[in-house]
């Protein structure tokens, strides 16, 4: 996300040629629309934080009434945990999900394009067709389990909250496994050749050359991929809303679809922006974290060794 | 195929007649074997893939009663086209023609603000252009569902509640960041020279701008437009909180709705979800080399 651009920025020309000082002007109208419905938005959701508002009626100031009410309830570190799981666990069958698939097709071979158009099917459909989907697939009665035979498939997969969580992050991993990938892939086939050649003159083998090459040089590439997780998960509502609505009991009730009930449907908008903040620092703090784990700006070795 | 046949024959001599079946690949990466272990982890992660696609397509041709009769992993002896003529007959028609006229109201404005935007940010220079450039980059880390509050109280109080721009106008805000940075990084690349020349010429900014760089940039052009049609098209958060009345419904939303209203009708909840993935799919075929390697670019860098 924010990783990305910093190496671009150095090869700009240093002498710029435009004297036309209008030029800028060509920012504007996209500035507009960007401050208007984003970044007034975000500043937006702090006071609402601090007032009282039902959605329809005036917005009244409340200072620290939603906080309070919010941070001493007992759904929020449930909620938090929820989330928590759902990003740890997702991340981690996702990364090494995409790296190994991700170097399978960077190597040339005559799969390639034909693994990279069926892999890229699951992100052509909304969210709401993929829940609609795996809701109907996971049927005890009508399911995938009746129709291979296997009982154990048959599960109320859906009724039950630690199988429910285990079933959103699956299908969060089967909707973006493919992309990740696809990023991975990118960055494997930038990686110099002479340094696999070097390594293959050494005598070192597959699962050598992956985490002694393969790994290292791909590490800014892991930081951006999962700063694109990370947050990502935080923000899960589609799937959750339409496949569990937060159930069975609160066993999916992530932090989004938190806010979205107490906000929308309980009209409590106040303590809905609490929610909303809280997701923003949380979102920000991790992106930051993830920054300083992948050590520093990416421009400088990004051939290190070559 | 030209690599398999020309590269083998030295290799082969240096170890005769073994493993004459993995020479096929041009140039290998990680090893002389193939590898086994990705091949195996990629064929298991196409099935995992493709059964639930396979399974949407074929339960979409049953009928209602042959769907709780049938193996549901086997297509129907009777497959044909009934739920489609049923879902077609519905008003999914309306719901598409909502998600076309959103879709299109959010492309193109985005699509032609990001690269005067970001043919700015190239061009020019000073304080407020690198400032802008800053906003637009720190505005890649704002997610919409933390802000959704205050976008609901700005639709509302320009009375845009419940119609087609209550969707459009953010999602047009929320498309800007992302398309600026790929289109702006596209445009560095277009050699200094040219717009030397076209300056020689005596052509303003502006003509620079359409007649110069917005054909070079057309790759990216498409990449930035097939992804914001993906997003807007399968948008569900903005649909439902902003619009309330069935006929401005969006297709995920509809879709939504659609399978709370007909549950025990499976098969038309899957043709209607065949039906309003199609344009997608026509979009991806269309744009897909430059959308891969476009977003490729952008995020393994």
């Amino acid at each position: 996300m924010t990783v990305a651009p910093s190496g671009l920025r150095l090869r700009r020309p240093a002498s710029r040629s435009v004297h036309d000082n209008r030029v800028a002007l060509l920012a504007v109208p996209a500035l507009i629309f960007f401050v208007g419905f984003a970044v007034l938005p975000l500043i937006g959701v702090m006071l609402l934080s601090f007032s009282q508002w039902d959605g329809i009626g005036p917005i009244i100031p409340a200072g620290l009434a939603s906080w309070r009410s919010v941070l001493s309830d007992p759904a929020l570190p449930h909620s938090l945990w929820v989330t928590f799981l759902l990003m740890v666990v997702s991340w981690a069958i996702q990364t090494p999900a995409s790296l190994l698939i991700g170097a399978f097709l960077a190597a040339r071979h005559r799969y390639r394009e034909w693994l990279a158009v069926l892999y890229f099917i699951p992100l052509l459909l909304s969210t709401a067709a993929i829940a609609i989907t795996y809701k109907a697939l996971l049927d005890p009665n009508f399911g995938l389990g009746v129709g291979l035979g296997i009982p154990l498939l048959s599960q109320d997969w859906l009724g039950r909250g630690g199988l429910a969580l285990g079933v959103v992050i699956f299908i969060v991993s089967w909707q973006f496994v493919p992309f990740h990938s696809l990023i991975y892939q990118g960055a494997i086939a930038q990686i110099p050749q002479s340094l696999y050649e070097a390594a293959q003159l050494d005598g070192a083998g597959r699962c050598r050359k992956f985490f002694a090459i393969t790994l290292p040089q791909v590490r800014y590439t892991i930081v951006t991929s999962s700063t694109l997780m990370v947050i990502g998960s935080l923000t899960f509502f589609d799937l959750v809303f339409v496949l569990t609505a937060g159930g069975p009991g609160d066993a999916t009730r992530v932090l989004a679809l938190d806010m979205y009930r107490r906000g929308f449907q309980a009209n409590l908008m106040g303590p809905a922006s609490v929610i909303a903040v809280i997701l923003v620092l949380i979102g920000l703090g991790l992106a930051l974290l993830l920054r300083r784990l992948g050590g520093g700006t990416p421009s400088h070795s990004q051939l290190d060794g070559a | 195929m030209s690599a398999t046949l020309t590269s083998p024959p030295n290799r082969t001599a240096a170890k005769p007649a073994r493993r004459p079946v993995t020479r096929r690949r041009g140039r290998m990466r990680g090893g002389e074997r193939p590898n086994w272990v990705g091949a195996l982890i990629a064929c298991l992660w196409l099935a995992v893939v493709m059964i639930p696609i396979y399974w949407i397509v074929i339960t979409s041709l049953k009928s209602q009663s042959n769907y709780f009769a049938t193996n549901p992993l086997l297509p129907s002896a009777e497959s044909n086209f009934d739920q489609y003529k049923f879902v077609a007959e519905s008003d999914f028609p309306r719901y598409f023609l909502n998600s076309v006229i959103v879709a299109v109201g959010t492309v193109v404005p985005t699509v032609l603000l990001a690269f005067m935007a970001a043919y700015a940010i190239v061009r020019g220079n000073g304080r407020f252009l690198r400032w802008a450039n800053m906003l637009f980059l720190s505005g890649l880390a704002i997610p919409l569902q933390a802000v959704v509050i205050p976008v609901y109280l700005i639709i509302i109080r320009l009375r845009l509640y419940d119609t087609p721009l209550a969707i459009i106008l953010p999602s047009i805000a929320f498309a800007i960041p992302l398309s600026v940075l790929i289109l702006a990084n596209f445009i560095r690349d277009v050699p200094k020279e040219l717009f030397e020349s076209m300056r020689m010429d005596g052509a303003s900014e502006w003509a620079t701008m359409w007649q110069l760089a917005f054909p070079l940039t057309r790759p990216a052009l498409v990449t930035v437009s097939v992804y914001n049609g993906l997003t807007v098209w399968n948008g569900f958060l903005l649909p439902l909180i902003l619009t309330q009345s069935p006929d401005q419904r969006t297709l995920p939303l509809a879709l939504w709705t659609f399978q709370g209203q007909y549950s025990v009708n499976v098969p038309a909840v899957m043709a209607s979800v065949v039906l309003s993935t199609l344009p997608v799919i026509v979009l991806y075929a269309l744009g897909r080399r430059q959308l891969v390697s476009g977003l490729t670019a952008g995020f393994s860098k």
